[in-house]
């Protein structure tokens, strides 16, 4: 039929012709993730860069006065440490919950479950991870919230309701004046940060070399012994990551905690108080502001002090799992 | 036969076994257990109240699900009809960042997979994907603003220079900012997928005199391709459940949509703004006040499905993937 030749110059495409065009296309699609970051902290700069000079940095970080649009002649009060106290305790809420359970979750995904079970647990977790933000401050304001408050109201004013209002854990006079609250926001950012938590520190365990359990069995260690004196030693940076990660998305999140913390400007005293982060902040305050406007701008730097935070957050974690990486390599 | 080497049983019960577990040894076993059963509570904590608020959220919603509530377009504040408009918003929303996306982060995956040599470039394009992937969803929406909708749109104005209609924060702002937002998403899935071809196959094409390029063009992207279809579907269920980089940069809560006709299937312009999903769940949920609540469950669970749906749609093709992979 065809002779080789004539093959030949069928296979002689445009898109190998193309070749060199192609390849700096790829290249410069390679940088794209570069130029993404830096376009947008020049933009988000550009927007906050007027006010910067203006502002005044330290009742910016020591005052909890956040008066945008006071009444009257008044100066606006741009203070946003109640911003970042409500940023920083739904955090830690959300952590002192997720970081048990993940890793829990992680271990025994890794460790313990096979088969159907293992499957199922990954396929779960990675739904959890699909339900979007606006869904969990949906789940958080309309079933979570209501039920939190019937918990807290139940027991106010009996010997239970006293003892938590001691330990700061309800408010005086009515347990939790609305669902919407601290610590419902902590929940929901807590299944929110669970599946990183789980996938990324599964990965570790999963990178620990199985040798180290079979040593680790040959001495006659139990499963567990194995786990905790075994694969967290070894698997600890990867771990440590997984939870910078999982509290990078808890401090990031803007829908969930806008619907489900109750948005109150206010450092909490107890732990059902509504509060109000940053990122909330600026989802609910941008859309009322006037271009150009001091209040305007200051929302971009908040949105500068957000992206800074993430960041370094996200960085460090990167850091820490090359160093793992390296270490693993001259081992 | 075998009457004759009897193992004298009663031996057995004079001499303790040596190998018996110690009161120490079996509390340490018991304990192990007991963890063991611990962490699969912490696992059960997460998928039964996940579940069980999910179902609760679907009852909640069941009156007003059918198909008449997904084809009919809201009405009065949302209070009545379905939710026709914010679906296909969220549909042309979709589609619109995955034009940009899609191509860009498969390309800048080739790159890091096929191209780059490790060195400080690859480093930090590795960092920068990773400290992107962690941009919270509030500053990727100031992004889009500051970028998009007031850079972009009145350069796009000044260039068409067409008094009458004016671009506006609309469709095109929006997709770009999700586009932004799931680049890193893109990147990540696409170079896993790109990873999981064996060298040996590139090797060979380059062996037959192949050239980079052409390796990857017949050799590498064909055995990856599914691969990284499953990462562009989980871009799309991220694009359509996100709300917080949209709301400056073009959804709305109301936008005019023909109740019958073509323009029902193609209601917006690139240049207008659009009504969304999650936007939508979003106002209704705690902004409009009366709001039925028959109505707010409905549409979080029509949102729940939609992810859900097209996420099990990705973890499917996955599965069914590694099932038939030849090496």
């Amino acid at each position: 039929m065809t002779t080789p030749v004539s093959s030949a110059k069928k296979k002689f495409r445009l898109l190998d012709l193309l070749e060199s065009p192609i390849e700096w296309t790829i290249r410069i699609c390679g940088w794209s993730s570069i130029i993404a970051i830096f376009a947008i902290f020049f933009f988000t700069f550009k927007e906050a860069a007027p006010m910067v000079p203006q502002l005044d940095w330290v009742h910016f970080f020591t005052s909890p006065r956040w008066i945008p649009n006071p009444a009257g002649d008044n100066p606006p009060s741009f203070g946003a440490l109640a911003l970042l106290v409500g940023t920083f305790t739904t955090t830690f809420i959300s952590l002192a919950i997720a970081v048990p359970v993940g890793l829990g979750a992680a271990v025994y995904i890794s460790e313990f479950a096979q088969g159907k079970v293992k499957e199922t647990l990954k396929v779960v977790i990675e739904l959890l991870a699909a339900i979007p933000s606006i869904v969990w401050g949906f789940i958080g304001l309309m079933v979570l919230g209501p039920i939190i408050q019937w918990i807290f109201s139940a027991t106010a004013g009996s010997t239970w309701g006293r003892i938590m209002v001691t330990l700061h854990l309800a408010g005086a006079e009515t347990g939790a004046a609305q669902g919407t609250n601290l610590l419902t926001g902590g929940i929901i950012l807590a299944l929110m940060s669970v599946p990183v938590i789980v996938s990324l520190s599964e990965d570790a365990l999963r990178a620990v070399p199985d040798s180290f359990r079979e040593a680790a069995l040959a001495l006659g260690a139990n499963p567990w012994e194995t786990v905790t004196r075994v694969l967290f030693p070894a698997a600890r940076n990867g771990l440590l990551a997984a939870c910078m990660l999982g509290m990078g998305r808890a401090v990031g999140e803007t829908m969930a905690v806008l619907l489900a913390t109750g948005h109150n400007n206010r450092i909490p005293t107890v732990l059902t108080d509504p509060v109000r982060t940053m990122t909330a902040t600026i989802a609910a305050e941008m859309g009322e502001t006037v271009q150009g406007s001091q209040h305007y701008r200051v929302l971009f730097i908040l949105g500068i002090v957000l992206f800074v935070i993430t960041c370094s957050i996200n960085v460090a974690s990167d850091l820490i799992v090359k160093g793992v990486k390296k270490a693993n390599n001259a081992r | 036969m075998h009457d004759n080497i009897a193992i004298p049983a009663a031996a057995a019960s004079f001499v303790a076994n040596p190998f018996a577990p110690s009161e120490f040894e079996r509390r340490k076993a018991r304990r192990a257990i007991r963890n063991k059963w611990i962490m699969f509570a912490f696992c059960a904590l997460l998928v039964v109240p996940l579940l069980a608020i999910l179902a609760y959220i679907f009852i909640k919603a069941a009156p007003v699900l059918s198909l008449h509530y997904l084809w009919d377009n809201p009405v009065n504040k949302g209070k009545g009809g379905g939710l026709w408009a914010p679906l296909v918003g969220t549909f042309y929303l979709v589609i619109g960042s995955l034009i940009f996306v899609a191509p860009i982060g498969i390309l800048a995956a080739i790159y890091l997979n096929e191209y780059a040599r490790e060195g400080w470039l690859n480093r930090t394009i590795s960092i920068a994907v990773t400290s992107l992937a962690g941009v919270p969803s509030i500053v990727h929406g100031l992004f889009g603003l500051g970028a998009f909708v007031l850079v972009m749109i009145p350069a796009i104005n000044h260039l068409f220079a067409d008094p009458d209609s004016k671009w506006q924060a609309g469709l095109l702002t929006a997709s770009l900012t999700i586009a932004v937002m799931n680049l890193p998403v893109i990147i990540t899935s696409a170079r896993e997928a790109l990873g999981g071809v064996p060298q040996s196959f590139r090797e060979a094409c380059w062996n037959l005199g192949a050239s980079r390029w052409q390796t990857i063009r017949t050799i590498v992207l064909p055995n990856s391709l599914s691969g990284i279809l499953t990462g562009v579907i989980l871009v799309v269920s991220r694009a359509a459940g996100e709300t917080a980089p949209i709301l400056f940069t073009g959804a709305t809560f109301f936008k005019f949509v023909a109740d019958s006709g073509w323009d029902k299937l193609f209601p917006y312009n690139p240049g207008e703004p659009f009504m969304a999903m999650s936007m939508h769940l979003n106002i209704i949920s705690n902004q409009i006040s009366q709001m039925p609540e028959v109505m707010k469950y409905g549409s979080a669970a029509v949102l729940i499905a939609l992810i859900l749906f097209v996420n099990s749609f990705a973890i499917t093709l996955r599965v069914w993937l590694r099932s038939r992979k030849r090496w």
